[in-house]
């Protein structure tokens, strides 16, 4: 029994390792992914071309799993010496710049049509009120579009953050040493799958709940008191 | 790009019979996983709604931990807990020897239970959108209860999480690649040993990414289809009543 | 405990579905054997889908002399060992090394090939120019092994290596280079050889039966293999057939098989075929 709780307690110490991995994983592609969304909320109201580029983008990349997304900027671009003799090479050589790009690039395509859900849902009466009173565009977006659209978005945001922590998972098919890569390498090295996998499991969960506690509070903090009827 | 068609082609060394093999198994095997968490939401929806407390708390837990894990590790506990649970299920009627389960089960399973914590979402809130106001309208006509389940609020339930239940399907359509690390020779299985073995990476996850598109695609137009038709309805009442 | 209730009875619908992986008593007509159709010459998928290689000729012939019919499985490498003990299959053939860890939790038939560890590079790279290329060395010669190392580590310095993960080769890396070299661990070989190709890794370490089918694939020729052979120590004893602890008499119909295949020049005809070189063990 003891032997067992400290075989437990040195394999969650050793995948606590890869911690840090994950969080940057999950932290810079959202970032960049969210990023990205925006550029291409603004892209498609700005020109028809934009727009078609985008949705057929959304397309793909909602369409296709993440997986596949990761193999082929991975090992697929790798493939051809235009690509390996280009700029690009220094970051597309390294797997953690592919990991990182291939989920930016999932989540947002994610993200985007999250935004657009959350721009459509503000009430062209409050749009019409703000301008009323005399808004400049500038203060309308950021007074009234924005924290309504956000708040509108947040909930489905928060899934698909939920989602980004679970996909950072798929990094060690590319060689990455996050949570689930050191669980892998633990669980060939001592064959105790389920184990291992449990203690897994159970950081992830941890992660889950601590990021779905803290998007709850913002989501109470964007709610004013006295709106919450 | 001649090459390249040949290679996904069906000529003898071509692996577009392979590739198509894998797509049907990714067909079939999302199938099951949706039938299986459909079935299992349904259920924990049920629960949900009019259970007591120790149901509500069970579902709960069900919902939190299986989405809170990521499903290539659920997949991977399938792979190796799912033989001895049921080895052990197995010995308990008298049955002797090691019992497997094989790639597709632990996919139907693993996916399925992921997939039935999302459906018990949707179906539930498919069932608060309907209007009460229809729910007395019927009890006050005398419906019973199984006609009312029947006649007014599977299908009203249905029609509000439709789009839901679209989404899951998609998200089971592209999760079940995460089954490859079974070895069950899936589409996304398909395009890794033929990607190794030709060292033509990129030639197959083109492939790979044009049939998970179709696949997407035909079967998203079956779920529009089906909203089209129940919207049908909707429209028609609307108009009479204008 | 009550939540897992929705998980048994998920388990319980599939039930009927089941089959038994392997023959309950200890008589055996029938065995499936694992494989991972990804380690080629070993075994490997054909473009129509199909199982190919050394070790599915030879399995073949060993179910013919065992009087046996035998199932072959594609499973994925990493998780052969835990998936035989779960029950999953009987047999595991995939060039499979006979090494004193996995023998603490499987058993294995004897030897059926045998072949040294070797450095994989481009041939225009730096690693190239690796010393000792070709010199046999055994880890079981503490000397020699220092030896060898100490001689290459000068222009490993720094360098990435890939290999396989869960194989005797990581294992050799941890235990000799690792503060040496950034060691950067793939599902299959293929896939080092795809990053190798595509210069992420500056060498690969695998056995040189593998590396056969790697220089003969497509954009083979840019490779070459460099640096000792390494044999023995933590590299095992060769390849042979992996069985659960349980099946004592399946291991002694393998090793009796194995021996006549040995003895009638079956293994080194089939080596030839697949390998262009004889790694048949001396019997």
């Amino acid at each position: 029994m003891m032997a067992e709780l400290s075989f437990l307690l040195d394999v969650t110490r050793q995948l606590l390792g890869g911690l840090p991995l994950t969080i940057e994983l999950v932290t810079v592609s959202v970032a960049a992914g969210a990023l990205l969304a925006v550029a291409m909320a603004l892209a498609r109201s700005a020109s028809r071309l934009a727009a078609v580029i985008v949705s057929f983008y959304v397309f793909v990349f909602r369409g296709s799993p993440l997986l596949l997304q990761m193999f082929f900027i991975y090992y697929g671009l790798g493939q051809f010496a235009v690509v390996r003799e280009s700029f690009a090479w220094p970051a597309l050589r390294d797997p953690t710049f592919c990991a990182i790009l291939s989920l930016a690039l999932n989540t947002a395509a994610y993200t985007s049509e999250i935004l657009r859900g959350g721009l459509a849902s503000v009430p062209a009466g409050a749009i019409e009120a703000g301008r009323a009173v005399g808004m400049s565009r500038g203060l309308l977006l950021r007074r009234v579009v924005l924290p309504l659209a956000i708040r509108q978005a947040l909930p489905a945001y928060s899934n698909e953050l939920i989602e980004m922590v679970k996909s950072t998972s798929l990094a060690s098919i590319v060689t990455l040493m996050e949570v689930s890569g050191i669980a892998y390498a633990l669980v060939s090295a001592t064959y105790r799958a389920i184990e291992v996998l449990s203690c897994a499991g159970a950081i992830y969960l941890v992660l889950i709940v601590l990021l779905t506690r803290g998007v709850g509070w913002v989501e109470n903090w964007l709610s004013p008191a006295g709106s919450r009827a | 790009m001649g090459s390249t068609l040949r290679l996904v082609g069906f000529g003898p060394t071509g692996w577009g019979g392979t590739l198509l093999e894998g797509a049907a198994v990714t067909l079939a095997l999302s199938i099951c996983a949706y039938l299986l968490g459909l079935a299992l939401g349904a259920l924990c929806a049920w629960g949900r709604l009019s259970g007591g407390r120790a149901v509500r708390g069970t579902i709960d837990v069900y919902t939190t931990v299986l989405r809170g894990v990521p499903d290539l590790l659920v997949i991977y506990l399938f792979y190796f807990g799912g033989g001895q649970m049921i080895g052990a299920i197995a010995h308990l009627f008298g049955a002797t020897g090691f019992f497997g389960l094989n790639g597709f089960m632990v996919g139907t399973i693993a996916i399925g239970l992921v997939t039935g914590a999302y459906q018990t979402e949707v179906l539930r809130g498919g069932y608060l959108a309907i209007p009460k106001g229809e729910i007395e309208a019927a009890r006050a006509i005398g419906m019973g209860r199984l006609l009312m389940l029947r006649r007014i609020i599977a299908p009203r339930a249905l029609r509000f999480a439709l789009p839901g239940m679209g989404n899951v399907w998609q998200q089971v359509l592209k999760e079940s690649a995460l089954v490859s690390v079974t070895g069950l020779a899936e589409l996304m299985r398909q395009v890794n040993v033929a990607s190794g073995s030709t060292q033509l990476p990129f030639d197959f996850t083109i492939a790979g990414f044009v049939l998970y598109l179709a696949l997407a695609t035909v079967s998203g137009g079956v779920f529009m289809g089906v909203e089209r038709r129940l919207a049908h309805g909707e429209r028609m009442a609307r108009r009479q009543r204008a | 405990m009550r939540f897992l209730r929705p998980l048994a009875a998920a388990v319980l619908l599939a039930a009927p579905a089941l089959a038994p992986a392997a023959a309950s008593a200890k008589t055996y007509k029938h065995i499936t054997i694992a494989t991972e159709g990804a380690y080629a010459p070993y075994n490997m998928h054909a473009p129509d889908g199909k199982l190919i290689g050394f070790e599915i000729d030879l399995g073949n012939d060993l179910c013919a002399r065992m009087k046996i019919t035998c199932t072959w499985v594609a499973q994925d490498w990493d998780s052969m060992i835990p998936a035989l003990n779960a029950g999953k299959f009987d047999a595991i053939m995939d060039g499979m090394s006979i090494t004193p860890a996995r023998l603490k939790v499987i058993a294995f038939s004897r030897n059926y090939s045998q072949s040294p560890t070797v450095f994989l590079v481009k041939k225009n790279g730096p690693l190239a120019k690796m010393p000792d290329t070709g010199l046999a060395v055994s880890l079981d010669n503490k000397a020699a092994a220092d030896k060898a190392f100490a001689a290459i580590k000068p222009i490993l310095k720094g360098k990435t290596v890939g290999v396989q993960v869960a194989t005797i080769q990581l294992n050799m890396l941890n235990k000799y280079l690792k503060d040496t070299v950034t060691i950067r661990s793939y599902k299959t070989t293929q896939e080092h050889d795809l990053d190798l190709a595509a210069g992420r890794i500056d060498a690969a370490l695998a056995s040189t039966a593998y590396f056969v089918s790697t220089l003969s694939r497509p954009g083979g020729n840019a490779f070459v293999e460099v640096g000792p052979h390494f044999t023995g120590g933590l590299l095992g004893a060769g390849t042979g057939v992996g069985m659960r602890k349980s099946d004592p008499e399946l291991k002694v119909m393998f090793d009796k098989a194995i021996n006549a295949a040995i003895k009638d020049g079956t293994v080194k005809k089939l080596s030839l075929k697949w390998f262009k070189v004889d790694i048949s063990p001396a019997s």
